[in-house]
């Protein structure tokens, strides 16, 4: 595999920060009530990775290793608040319903993990590919688990696109089912938890099959007998 | 008296899983009576469903894990799960409220557990839990006692409620669930709850009728609801006298719950009801004989069993004075049965040979 190979694998499925790594779990829970709201953190969390991996590896040469930590923080923050004036600017309404999650972002490790990890030692080209990957991954279990919560919680999907993507989005509204009831654990954290464990299930199942498919199978040992009294079997 | 000369095991009662379980049923069954003579058919065809679906819901999870699943399923456990969820829930809600209860409590709380054995939470209570949050409105719909509904309720109005949400006659649910003075009935802990938050003493909220009745000796402990725990407390009785399960879970229980509500009760008797009221509204007997002592996800040594069920009795309290649910029977389980482990580990029995062990946490004394 070359190295971009070895990053999109890792990212989006090996080494998944939110359903392998299990960080960012904060968020992860708290905002995938619907399917625009996770896209929205996931979009932030993904630019964020990838501005702040770009710069940790421009100066990764220049920045004493005995302060780095401090510095990585200052980086990751400065994209955070650059990300956070940008959707109060552009999306205000989603930034309403985000919340405190959007700067809080500053405080997932799956951000600090991949600087101090990868892109503190390697160039910048593959520095910004293992950000998009990375943050590719967290965006996409983000929307999974925001589906399946909108789903089975309100019956629809991608309710308030026009938040994220302006007033055409509107019509992207898909309602699956009717309900006067909505079905509140699943919009409840209890059901972002269950969720979870559910995808992580899910991804471990398919792993195993995956696995299964491509070794092969084990060749039987065959013992070599020392010494046979009577007839051989 | 003849005297029998036989070598061991001496226990002779062969009692099988699946006789357990049933056994239960059986002797649920007064309270359930009591409960459809005052709150109508509701409550039976919510334990057909549910058990049902239990059943069902078992064995196909079971032919997804290739288990053996003719034998788990004869062993009434999912009957017994959908049985308990059935009572529970009241008798005015839409069909699909136990479906979505049973399919949680064997799918998510039992099987992915493991199975019979494994869970950690009761699964009746955990599927009683996740309804409660989830659908609010329909899980605390209950019904008036016969006595004070201003429309009596006949077996096809229950279907047809529990189906389209209208009874046979047209009425809808909170026309059913109105008192012969029109007003929505509630249940007691509710009454009491609700007047207390309206700024009204313990003794005023009891003027309602849902508990006032001039011609009883019992006025003042909920219509209904008396005769229902009181049946469910005989029947446990009889389940401790089986020898199904033991009496320090239900004894442990009500005496926390009546020791902690005494004490309220005596310091401000205009804030807090009687305990007499707590031992025998809501739920308390059921989960008290047949729900605290599922053998599976209770304490399993007589000391730790007496501490879960103090401190189920103790949470039932606190969390129906303060808290912001008028029950509490199914969360204090679930609390409880989260401290399941760490009860055991506290208090495993002295071996017999051994002294008992000093410090658990060090595990001196246990060898040698």
């Amino acid at each position: 595999m070359t190295e971009y190979q070895q990053l999109s694998w890792q990212g989006m499925w090996k080494n998944n920060p939110a359903i392998v790594q299990l960080l960012g779990l904060c968020p992860l829970l708290a905002v995938t009530g619907t399917v625009v709201n996770a896209l929205g953190l996931g979009l932030a969390t993904m630019l964020v990775l990838i501005g702040s991996n770009c710069t940790v590896s421009l100066i990764r040469n220049v920045v004493p290793s005995e302060i780095r930590i401090p510095v990585f923080v200052m980086i990751i923050a400065t994209f955070v608040t650059i990300i956070q004036l940008t959707m109060n600017a552009f999306t205000y309404e989603l930034y309403q319903a985000l919340g405190i999650f959007i700067p809080l972002i500053v405080t997932n490790c799956a951000i600090i993990v991949r600087a101090e990890a990868y892109a503190s030692k390697n160039p910048i080209q593959y520095a910004a590919f293992d950000g998009f990957m990375m943050g590719l991954g967290f965006a996409v279990v983000l929307v999974l688990l925001g589906a399946m919560r909108e789903l089975l919680g309100y019956g629809t999907l991608f309710d308030g696109a026009h938040l994220l993507f302006g007033e055409w989005a509107k019509d992207l509204k898909i309602v699956v089912y009717e309900s006067e009831n909505p079905f509140l654990l699943a919009i409840l954290p209890p059901g972002a938890f269950i969720g979870l464990g559910l995808l992580i299930a899910l991804k471990n199942a398919l792993n195993d099959r995956v696995e299964k498919l491509f070794t092969e199978a084990p060749v039987a040992k065959t013992v070599q007998r020392a010494r046979v009294t009577g007839d051989s079997i | 008296m003849t005297l029998l000369l036989k070598s061991s095991p001496h226990l002779r009662k062969k009692r099988t899983v699946s006789d357990m379980m049933q056994l239960v049923m059986l002797l649920a069954l007064p309270g359930l009576a009591a409960q459809i003579y005052f709150f109508g058919w509701g409550s039976l065809i919510h334990i057909g469903i549910a058990m049902l679906v239990a059943v069902i819901a078992e064995a196909l999870v079971l032919e997804i894990r290739k288990r053996n699943f003719e034998k788990a399923v004869k062993d009434n456990s999912a009957l017994l799960t959908g049985f308990l969820l059935g009572i529970s829930i009241p008798p005015f809600a839409p069909w699909w409220i136990p479906v979505i209860g049973t399919l949680f409590a064997i799918v998510i709380v039992k099987q992915l557990y493991g199975g019979l054995g494994f869970n950690l939470f009761n699964p009746a209570m955990a599927g009683y839990v996740v309804l409660l949050i989830s659908f609010p409105v329909q899980m605390t719909s209950w019904a008036p006692s016969a006595e004070l509904a201003m429309v009596s309720q006949s077996f096809n109005d229950a279907v047809s409620i529990i189906f389209t949400q209208f009874s046979s006659e047209g009425y809808s649910i909170s026309q059913m669930r109105a008192g012969v003075d029109g007003f929505t009935m509630a249940t007691p802990l509710d009454q009491v709850k609700s007047n207390l938050l309206n700024g009204y003493t313990v003794s005023e909220a009891l003027q309602a009728p849902t508990f006032y009745d001039a011609n009883s000796a019992l006025s003042g402990l909920g219509n209904g609801w008396f005769w229902v725990n009181l049946l469910f407390l005989l029947g446990g009785l009889a389940l401790i006298q089986t020898g199904v399960i033991s009496w320090h879970l239900p004894l442990s229980m009500l005496a926390g719950l009546f020791a902690i509500s005494s004490v309220f009760f005596l310091i401000n008797p205009d804030q807090a009801s009687t305990p007499l009221m707590h031992l025998f509204s809501g739920g308390c007997m059921l989960g008290a004989f047949f729900i605290i002592t599922d053998p599976v996800t209770a304490a399993t040594s007589n000391k730790g069993r007496i501490v879960f069920g103090f401190a189920i009795g103790v949470l039932i309290y606190v969390i129906r004075y303060w808290g912001g649910y008028p029950d509490a029977i199914a969360f204090a389980v679930l609390i409880m049965n989260m401290c399941v482990p760490v009860i055991d580990y506290y208090t495993r029995p002295r071996t017999y040979g051994h002294k008992a062990a000093t410090s658990a946490v060090s595990g001196k004394g246990e060898a040698e």
